[in-house]
C-alpha cells in the first residue's frame, strides 16, 4: 500500500455547479458537495492535486501540461450559454517533467505541453476551479489517451506513483468525470433536469454503492461493462477508474464517501471521496492487467481479430501471434531449409506483457526482488508457443543459447527450470552473462529448432 | 450584400432551381456557387508558415499543399459572398450550433498537436445568414442554438480548412458545429440529420441572396499512427495506415469522381465503421444534400496522407452548372 495517495476524488465536468448552480437544486447539491470536497483536501496535507481528465482526449500516447501559470477564459462547446469561466491556474511544471520522465521510462509515449493558450479542457477547469479556487495546492493535468487499454492506463499511474516517490510529494488524486454521460440531445429547462434513464441511473447507483463501500478496483473491473452500458460511445471509455484504481494499488479496501449523486443534463454527476484508510473489508481480489511496463503498440491498427489469433508465417519470416511481441523490429523466427532460427526470446507474458516473477528493477532503475525461476518457466512456454505456432516443437530444439544479466544470483535457478524442462530434451547448450536486457528481465534465450 | 447568380443543374434536375417564387421581387436568389471536400489537420497550416501561426516548419505534405493551391486558383474567378462550414472539431452533443458574434480574435492551440498548431486567428462571422440557417433548421425541425459568447474559441479545423481555402480570410464564415449523432445514436441518424440540416441550409441560402461556398471539413480514413516522428514533417515515414484504408478512400474518390453523391451517403455506414471515417461527423453528407446530391462530377485536386489518415482535396463546382 503506497502512502502517498491522501485522498481519491471522483468530480463532475460540466460547468453548471461552478456557473448556475442556483438554477436547479441537484446541481447546488453537487455544489454544495464541491465545496465539501474542497475542505478535505484542503485538510489533506496534499502538496499536489493529479486530475485524469476524460475530457482532455490524446492519440499520441498521453500529455501533460506544463504550464506553470497556464491562464485563459474558457468557454463550453456545449453549455456556452451559461456563462465564461475564467481561469489562472497553478501547474506544478516540475513535477509534469518528473511525471513524463518516468513514463517514458516504463515504455509509455508521453509529452508535457506547455504553451499559453493550450486549450485546457472544461472538466479540469471546473474540478480546480471549485477545488482549489485560490491555487493553494499546485496541480497537473494528464490527458486521457483514446487508444490506452487497461495495462497501459496503469502503467501511467505506477509512472505517477513513480514521480511522486521521487519527488516525495503527496498527492489528491482526482479523476474527473460522468457516471453515466447520455445528455439530453436537446435544450431542457434545469427544472426539468433528471437522469436520463432507469437504466443509467440504476448503473450509477450500483456504481455509488461499490465505491461508497471503498470497492474502488471492482469498479475499476467493471469499467468495460459500465462503458457499454450508460456511455456514450465518443473516444474515451470509462478508463478514469483504472487510473485511478493503479493510483490506489488497484485496493478493494478503501474508505469510501459520497457526497452528492444528482443529474447535469441528463448525465449522472457524483462527487465521491475515497480515503486509503481501509474499511476492514480486507482486500478482495485483483487479477488483471497488471503490467510494470508498457511494450507494445496499441493494436489499433491491427486488421481484425481474426489475424491476431494466427501465426503469420511468410515464406520463412515467422511471427506468432500468441506469444509477446517482438520489443523491436525483427520476427520471433526465420526458416532455412529444415531449420528454425528463433530470436532472443524473453518471458514477457503474451498478453499483457508483465514479467512473471517481477521485472529485475522499477522504473527508476531501482532493483528490484524477482523470481528467477518464474521468468526461466516463462522463456520456456513463450519458446514452446512460438516453436507451435511454426509448424516446430520444444522437443525439436537442438541448439539454445541463454542470457543472464547476474549469473552469480540467478544461474542455480534458472539450471532448476533447465532441467525439468529443455534439459530432458538434450540440446547444446551455451548460457553467457550479459550486463543487460532491452526490458527489465533477467533471462533470455536463443534457440534452434527442427521443423 | 447579394451578388445574383442562381445555381442550377441541368443535367439533373437538382434542386439548386427550386422554390424561385418564393424569393422577394426585388431580391436576386441565392446559390451555392460550390462545395468543397476541405480536410483540416493542422499539419498543412503549420507546413504552409504563414505569420498568423507560431511553429516553423521545413515544409511537408506538399501534395495537399499543391492540392489547396490548386482549389484556390480555381476558386480565384468565382464570385462569392461568404464560406460555410461545417467541421467535426466543434463538436456538441444538445443539438447543432452556429457562431453567432460578428468577429472572433484569438489565439487558437491544437489539443493533440500544440507543438504544429498555435494560430491567431482573426475571423469574420456572417451573423445574419448563420441565424437564417438557425431559423430554417429548427422550422424544420431540428434542435438548434446560436453560439453568441464572445469569448469563445473557434476550433482548429474550422480556423485550419478556411484558412487553406481563403488564407486572405476576407470573407465572413458561417461555422455550423458537429452535432455528434453518430455517437448518440448511429450513423444512419446522422445521416438523416444532415441530409435535413443540408437542406435548411440550401433553403436558407437561396432566400438570403447571398452566393456562398459550402465546406466539408474533413478527412477520408481517419486511421492514424499512434506516434509522432521526432521531425513532424518528416515525408519518410508518411503514409496510409493499411491498404484497406487505401481502398475505401479511392473508392470514395473515385465514386464522387463519378457524380455518384448518392452512393458514397448509401455507402456512408460500411465506410464510416470500416475507415474509422471522419465523415462520420456529417460535414461531408450535410455538403452533398445542401448541394442537391449531385450527379456531376466532382474535381480532385489533391490526395495525400497526414499521420496516416486519407485527405482529399475536391470541389463540385456548382457555379458551372449554373453556366451549362
Amino acid at each position: 500500500m503506497n502512502d502517498v495517495i491522501v485522498k481519491s476524488l471522483v468530480v463532475p465536468a460540466h460547468p453548471h455547479p461552478l456557473l448556475i448552480p442556483e438554477q436547479n437544486e441537484g446541481w447546488q447539491r453537487i455544489r454544495d458537495a464541491y465545496d465539501a470536497a474542497r475542505k478535505v483536501v484542503e485538510e489533506s496535507g496534499a502538496d499536489i492535486i493529479i486530475i485524469y481528465s476524460t475530457l482532455w482526449p490524446s492519440i499520441i500516447g498521453h500529455q501533460i501540461q506544463a504550464l506553470p501559470d497556464a491562464e485563459w477564459t474558457l468557454v463550453d462547446a456545449d453549455f456556452h450559454d451559461v456563462g465564461s469561466i475564467p481561469y489562472k491556474l497553478k501547474i506544478d511544471a516540475e513535477f509534469a517533467e518528473t511525471w513524463n520522465k518516468a513514463n517514458h521510462a516504463r515504455g509509455l509515449d508521453s509529452r508535457t505541453v506547455a504553451y499559453h493558450g493550450f486549450p485546457i479542457d472544461v472538466g479540469s477547469v471546473v474540478a480546480l476551479k471549485l477545488l482549489n479556487p485560490n491555487n493553494d495546492i499546485p496541480a497537473v493535468i494528464c490527458s486521457s489517451n483514446v487508444y490506452a487499454d487497461r495495462a497501459e492506463t496503469s502503467v501511467l499511474a505506477k509512472s505517477c506513483l513513480d514521480a511522486l516517490a521521487a519527488t516525495g510529494k503527496k498527492a489528491v488524486a482526482v479523476s474527473v468525470m460522468s457516471l453515466s454521460n447520455r445528455m439530453f440531445t436537446e435544450p431542457i429547462e434545469p427544472s426539468e433536469d433528471r437522469i436520463h434513464s432507469q437504466k443509467d441511473d440504476e448503473w450509477n447507483q450500483k456504481i455509488l454503492e461499490l465505491l461508497s463501500q471503498g470497492r474502488l478496483e471492482d469498479v475499476a473491473q467493471l469499467s468495460r461493462t459500465i462503458h457499454n452500458q450508460i456511455r456514450v460511445q465518443k473516444v474515451v471509455t470509462f478508463k478514469p477508474m483504472w487510473w485511478l484504481s493503479a493510483m490506489n494499488d488497484n485496493r478493494n479496501d478503501l474508505s469510501g464517501d459520497v457526497l452528492a449523486y444528482d443529474a447535469i443534463h441528463g448525465a449522472g454527476a457524483g462527487v465521491i471521496i475515497l480515503d486509503p484508510t481501509s474499511n476492514g473489508q480486507g482486500d478482495i481480489e485483483y487479477d488483471e492487467d497488471d503490467v510494470e511496463v508498457f511494450a507494445g503498440e496499441r493494436g489499433v491498427l491491427s486488421n481484425t481479430e481474426e489475424d491476431e489469433t494466427v501465426a503469420q508465417v511468410n515464406d520463412d519470416i515467422v511471427h506468432a501471434a500468441s506469444a509477446p511481441k517482438p520489443v523491436g523490429a525483427y520476427p520471433h523466427a526465420r526458416r532455412e531449409g529444415n531449420l528454425l532460427y528463433l530470436s532472443g526470446i524473453g518471458p514477457r507474458h503474451p498478453e499483457d506483457n508483465s514479467v512473471p516473477g517481477g521485472p529485475i528493477k522499477d522504473g527508476d532503475g531501482n532493483p528490484l526482488d524477482y523470481d528467477i525461476k518464474a521468468q526461466t518457466r516463462a522463456v520456456v512456454e513463450n519458446l514452446e508457443i512460438i516453436l507451435k505456432e511454426a509448424g516446430s516443437s520444444l522437443e525439436k530444439v537442438i541448439d539454445v543459447t541463454s542470457f543472464l544479466v547476474d549469473m552469480d544470483r540467478d544461474f542455480k535457478g534458472y539450471n532448476e527450470v533447465w532441467a525439468e524442462t529443455l534439459g530432458k530434451i538434450g540440446p547444446t547448450r551455451t548460457t553467457l552473462a550479459i550486463s543487460a536486457l532491452p526490458t527489465p528481465i533477467a533471462v533470455e534465450m536463443k534457440v534452434i529448432a527442427k521443423v | 450584400m447579394a451578388k445574383g447568380g442562381v445555381g442550377h443543374n441541368t443535367a439533373t434536375g437538382s434542386r439548386c432551381i427550386e422554390d424561385a417564387a418564393r424569393i422577394a421581387p426585388d431580391m436576386a436568389k441565392g446559390s451555392i456557387v460550390a462545395g468543397l471536400l476541405a480536410p483540416h489537420p493542422p499539419h498543412l497550416v503549420y507546413a504552409e508558415n504563414p505569420e498568423q501561426n507560431e511553429p516553423t516548419s521545413e515544409g511537408g505534405w506538399e501534395q495537399l499543399r499543391w492540392g489547396y493551391e490548386r482549389l484556390r486558383e480555381s476558386l480565384a474567378d468565382v464570385d462569392y459572398d461568404c464560406l460555410v462550414i461545417l467541421s467535426p472539431h466543434w463538436q456538441t452533443y444538445v443539438g447543432t450550433h452556429f457562431l453567432g458574434v460578428e468577429n472572433f480574435k484569438s489565439l487558437s492551440v491544437d489539443p493533440i498537436f500544440p507543438n504544429l498548431f498555435r494560430f491567431n486567428y482573426d475571423m469574420n462571422i456572417d451573423v445574419e445568414l448563420a441565424k437564417a440557417i438557425h431559423d430554417q433548421a429548427q422550422e424544420q425541425g431540428m434542435s438548434v442554438k446560436m453560439m453568441e459568447n464572445p469569448d469563445f474559441r473557434v476550433d482548429y479545423g474550422t480556423i485550419t480548412s478556411c484558412h487553406m481555402i481563403r488564407p486572405e480570410w476576407d470573407k465572413p464564415i458561417v461555422s455550423i458545429s458537429s452535432n455528434r449523432g453518430h455517437s448518440y445514436y448511429s450513423v444512419e441518424v446522422m445521416q438523416e440529420m444532415m441530409l435535413e440540416l443540408g437542406r435548411a441550409t440550401r433553403k436558407a441560402i437561396e432566400d438570403s441572396g447571398k452566393r456562398c461556398v459550402l465546406i466539408a471539413s474533413n478527412s477520408l480514413s481517419h486511421r492514424h499512427f499512434t506516434t509522432e516522428s521526432a521531425v513532424p514533417e518528416d515525408m519518410s515515414v508518411e503514409h496510409i495506415t493499411s491498404h484497406a484504408m487505401h481502398l475505401w478512400d479511392m473508392r470514395i474518390i473515385e465514386l464522387l469522381r463519378a457524380g455518384k453523391s448518392q452512393q458514397v451517403v448509401d455507402e456512408m455506414p460500411e465506410f464510416v465503421e470500416q475507415a474509422i471515417a471522419e465523415a462520420d461527423g456529417g460535414a461531408l453528407t450535410w455538403m452533398l444534400s445542401a448541394i442537391g446530391m449531385p450527379e456531376q462530377k466532382a474535381t480532385l485536386h489533391g490526395y495525400g496522407t497526414i499521420i496516416g489518415t486519407g485527405n482529399a482535396i475536391m470541389e463540385w463546382p456548382c457555379h458551372e452548372w449554373s453556366d451549362s
